[in-house]
């Protein structure tokens, strides 16, 4: 169908959104001032726990140009709610998590340092900080817990008094009997404790909030940095701020990425919002970069221990994964589901596993509250997979690669249920395997680091295979397991009466390019050219509904929907054809951008049908309505499952502890491709973020809760000198639950990436019996382990 | 404390009172409106402001305003005439060396820059050209390629 080659799906067109974003005319939400507009600056907790004693207002009202003060006391009176959590998980005894109160601005006890107190506002941003920093807030500190393994232990700080031991959760989930009789009759159990290290997101532009307000009318409208309008827009509305969602628009602009550090609902966002409404003026709030290291929800942080249990010939019996995620202070919106559902349902991974058992116990600590970041879930279920994986090869003496193989669900096993939940629509583990093998020279490896080691260097090969689950929904299972919400997509198809279309999607682009990928997409479907196709998103008053952009799910779920109008329109515009050509409807196709009685030439274009459509002087009104505009809602049938290999090559100067990645290859399975340019940079981005994880970033904390890297200073990002070029590579078999055939390619970067980089330095550094190296393997770190090492060696 | 500060932003004359304390960055973005230099930081890492001052990119967050008096400013605005690219901003677009586009005139006015004065420059030298600016999205991949290729162009 395709007759439109250079624009089409799999064209590697170029972005419509670069020209306005290399020219500096891109509007972000920082970019935006309205009228008569103020600003807010957010006192922060500057303790990790204390008790508020008192806010003594004056000074910071006396400040030039100060206008409002207001603190949580001000809020609880005005009866704001608390900020929710959208997914409940009960206890393996059927209890309930605690889910504790989350008020904008907290009002009795602070919890982490940068927890919200107050918020002072301004004529301008530098006065309102003038007045935030004369503000007098008098605080009795209390003891602060950090690390997890001491938060469960008795006689703890208790971060919130209903919370005993610090427990949010405590969930099983899996076969527990099966699990335990496989271990009894395995031939060997490999083992290994871990940490999946707590990451910043980092997207570029820091968080920013306006909120509006009309007294005329009484609409409230927020701009903000979100991936998520409309589920911000239910959240803030209904049960934050009492707003009907008819007067209340949130509008997303171009936002400078997210990595899922956007789809939540922040303080900050209701605060503007309110405060905008008390005193009818506009209220701006933007983060400073040291403000969003201790407000963004930060990813990851998991302590885990892993078994795996195999059989004489290496073929995996069982799996037992025990771990304790922490959820930081509060709950944020979808932080209990990251380590739970998106969590344990991948634990078969590309793997026969008969029996798995996961036991994950969530913690609240006096930290940044935690959700999910680039892959949420799945990057940690992976590695602790592929490490386990390699752990097992070392200890049975069989090669890494032929092991997976050994274990991977076989080519024609598809669908595959595994035994977590999830079943598997298609796939093919061994041909991405050995693409990668092949593009890295893993066969000649041995011959490279017996080279390296006459330069004296430690030279490491590591391989990951891994699966993701995107395209998030569908909302019964969603449902059945804990989420409060339906994970459907929403389009709008817009004929217009020219014939130009436009296309309202309930997705939100950050970065991704939606803007021409979806245009790609209509334009095929539709068989009319790019040009006159234009992509609406991130504005609740334009788009009726949607979920927003994480998960990947923007093209299986959010092009879905956006297939199903598509498909409206073309059957509205075959009947108004039959009309005019006098034929039955079912003789007519639509093809090549026109409407044809089949098998004979008469036909008419498809702007002519949108013309007759807006203009119905020959027009079947008794049977059909005039205008020509569709609208569908797209729940998906399943998940779908993006997999791959990554391998990384790895030189360790052990004189620096410096870890020089010297090859990095991806051969990724992502279903059907549209845009494969943008499906390469995703992956590119992705891998820089897992690189980054697996050897500079990590946040740390002292014992008393400071942030020790709060800032670019001492937050290690991947610089473009950290790095190299990547080798990406797709073998793609489309998916079998979505009529499209697309995976999703966004987070496969960041999964399959980081166990590949460790397993690399492990196998770098296993001659001198290494068997673990922790995340992020900085030189420091990678040298302390070949020191001592060497030094235990020597004695 | 507001004192007068004129200085020729993108060919054109510009007066504007600003603080002693007031940033480059922010006279640019608030002042002038030019919303195309952005903010990423608050510690000079990250470049998301990089404009050219009397020719050399220089981190506009590190500078105040009062100390560009009747200097010559370039913003990615001014690099290019109002429909066509200049050939840095076209080796970006075809390369696809860029997503949110939040880095991008940061990246953009630093490449330009190094491709002045390194009309050939190797990927090793791009790397580490570019230690100043971050990008979250790119992986660099694409931008590495962007530069050479943007240097290459302008070189003729
Ligand atoms: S804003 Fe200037 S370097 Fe980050
Ligand atoms: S393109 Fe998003 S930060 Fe560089």
């Amino acid at each position: 169908m395709n007759a439109l080659p250079e624009t089409g799906i799999g064209a590697p067109v170029r972005r419509r959104e670069d020209f306005r974003f290399l020219t500096g005319r891109g509007n972000y939400t920082d970019d935006i001032n309205r009228h008569g507009q103020l600003h807010a600056w957010i006192v922060r907790s500057p303790h990790a726990h204390a008790v508020i004693e008192a806010i003594d207002k004056t000074p910071a009202l006396a400040v030039p140009g100060v206008v409002a003060v207001f603190t949580g006391a001000d809020m609880v009176k005005a009866g704001v709610g608390s900020l929710p959590c959208g997914w409940l998980i009960n206890s393996r005894d059927g209890t309930p998590m605690i889910e504790p109160p989350h008020i904008p601005l907290s009002p009795e006890r602070v919890r982490h340092v940068g927890d919200q107190v107050a918020v002072v506002i301004a004529e301008t941003r530098q006065q309102a900080r003038d007045g935030a920093e004369r503000l007098g807030v008098t605080y009795s500190e209390l003891p602060a817990v950090v690390s997890m393994p001491d938060a469960i232990k008795p006689g703890a700080p208790q971060v919130w008094d209903q919370a005993p031991l610090n427990s949010c959760y405590d969930w099983e989930f899996g076969d527990r009997a099966g699990v335990e009789a496989a271990f009894k009759g395995a031939h060997h159990i490999a083992r290994l404790e871990l940490v999946n290290n707590r990451l910043v997101p980092n997207a570029m532009e820091p968080r920013s909030a306006i909120g509006d307000f009309d007294r005329g009318t009484g609409e409230y409208t927020l701009y903000t940095t979100s991936q998520n309008p409309h589920v911000i827009r239910l959240l803030m509305g209904a049960y934050v701020l009492n707003i009907p969602e008819s007067k209340l628009r949130v509008v997303a602009p171009d936002v400078g990425g997210g990595f899922g550090s956007k789809i939540f609902h922040y303080a900050e966002e209701a605060i503007v919002t309110w405060a905008a409404g008390k005193l009818a003026r506009p209220i701006k709030w933007t983060a400073d970069r040291s403000e969003s290291f201790m407000s963004d929800a930060h990813g990851r942080d998991h302590v885990t221990t892993v078994e795996l249990a195999l059989d004489k010939d290496g073929k995996f019996l069982a799996l037992h994964e025990k771990t304790l995620a922490n959820m930081g202070a509060y709950l944020s919106t979808f932080s209990t589901c990251i380590p739970t559902i998106l969590h344990s349902t991948l634990l078969a991974g590309v793997y026969t596993t008969p029996v798995i058992y996961a036991e994950v116990r969530a913690v609240f600590t006096n930290t940044v509250p935690v959700d999910a970041y680039r892959g949420a879930g799945r990057p940690e279920t992976t590695f602790l997979l592929e490490r386990i994986v390699d752990v097992a090869a070392d200890e049975m003496g069989i090669d890494p690669v032929e092991l997976r193989r050994r274990n991977f669900i076989p080519t024609d096993a598809f669908p595959y249920q595994t035994p977590v939940a999830l079943q598997y629509d298609s796939g093919d583990y061994f041909t991405t395997l050995e693409m990668a093998t092949k593009e890295i020279d893993y066969a000649g490896f041995e011959a490279r680091r017996a080279e390296a080691a006459r330069r004296g260097k430690y030279r490491g090969i590591g391989v990951s295979s891994y699966i993701e689950a995107c395209g998030i929904a569908p909302s019964q299972v969603v449902g059945a397991l804990g989420g409060r919400a339906g994970l459907y997509e929403s389009a709008e198809v817009r004929v217009h009466p020219t014939g130009s279309v436009t296309v309202f999607t309930g997705t939100h682009s950050h970065g991704q390019g939606h803007e021409t990928t979806f245009a790609q997409l209509v334009s095929d479907l539709l068989q009319v050219p790019m040009a006159s196709i234009e992509i609406v998103h991130g504005d609740t008053n334009k788009v009726a509904f949607g979920m927003g952009t994480y998960g990947s799910r923007s093209l299986a779920v959010g092009g879905m929907a956006i297939m199903k109008a598509v498909e409206k329109v073309v059957n509205k515009g075959k009947k108004i054809a039959a009309h005019l050509l006098e034929a039955s409807e079912a003789d007519i196709e639509y093809k090549d951008g026109k409407f044809q009685v089949a098998g004979t030439d008469k036909s008419k274009a498809f702007g002519e049908i949108a013309l007759t459509a807006y203009v119905p002087h020959n027009y079947p009104m008794e049977t059909l309505e005039p205008g020509l505009d569709e609208s569908a809602f797209y729940d998906p049938k399943n998940f779908t499952f993006p997999s791959g290999t990554h391998i990384c090559e790895v030189e360790i100067d052990p004189d620096t502890g410096v870890t020089e990645i010297v090859n990095f290859v991806a051969a990724d399975d992502f279903g059907r491709i549209i845009n494969p340019m943008i499906v390469d940079g995703q992956v590119h981005g992705g891998i820089a973020q897992g690189i980054g994880q697996a050897l500079l970033e990590g946040c740390i904390y002292d014992q008393a809760g400071q942030i020790l890297t709060g800032s670019y200073m001492d937050y290690c990002m991947p610089r473009a000198d950290d790095l190299l070029n990547f080798k990406v590579s797709t073998h793609n078999v489309p998916a079998v639950d979505n009529a499209l055939g697309v995976k999703g390619c966004g987070e496969a970067g960041a999964i399959g990436s980081p166990p590949a980089v460790i397993n690399a330095i492990v196998d770098a550094l296993s001659q001198l019996g290494v068997r673990h190296v922790e995340m992020p393997a900085t030189p420091q770190r990678v040298w302390q382990i070949i020191h001592d090492k060497r030094a235990a060696k020597a004695a | 404390m507001a004192s007068t500060v004129t200085m020729t932003v993108n060919g054109k004359s510009v007066t504007g009172a600003v603080e002693a304390r007031t940033l480059l960055v922010h006279f640019l973005r608030e002042t002038l409106g030019l919303t195309g230099t952005h903010v990423g930081c608050d510690t000079s890492q990250c470049g998301a402001c990089v404009v050219h001052v009397d020719g050399r990119s220089i981190k506009s967050c590190t500078i105040l305003a009062v100390q560009c008096a009747e200097t010559e400013v370039t913003t990615i605005e001014g690099l290019a005439t109002e429909d066509t690219l200049h050939p840095m901003q076209e080796a970006f677009r075809e390369n696809h060396g860029l997503q949110c586009g939040f880095c991008t005139p940061g990246m953009v006015m630093s490449a330009v820059d190094l491709a002045k004065n390194n009309p050939d420059p190797t990927e090793h030298e791009v790397r580490e050209w570019l230690e100043g600016n971050l990008c979250r999205c790119t992986g660099y991949h694409n931008i590495v390629k962007s530069v050479i290729a943007g240097a290459k162009s302008m070189r003729g």
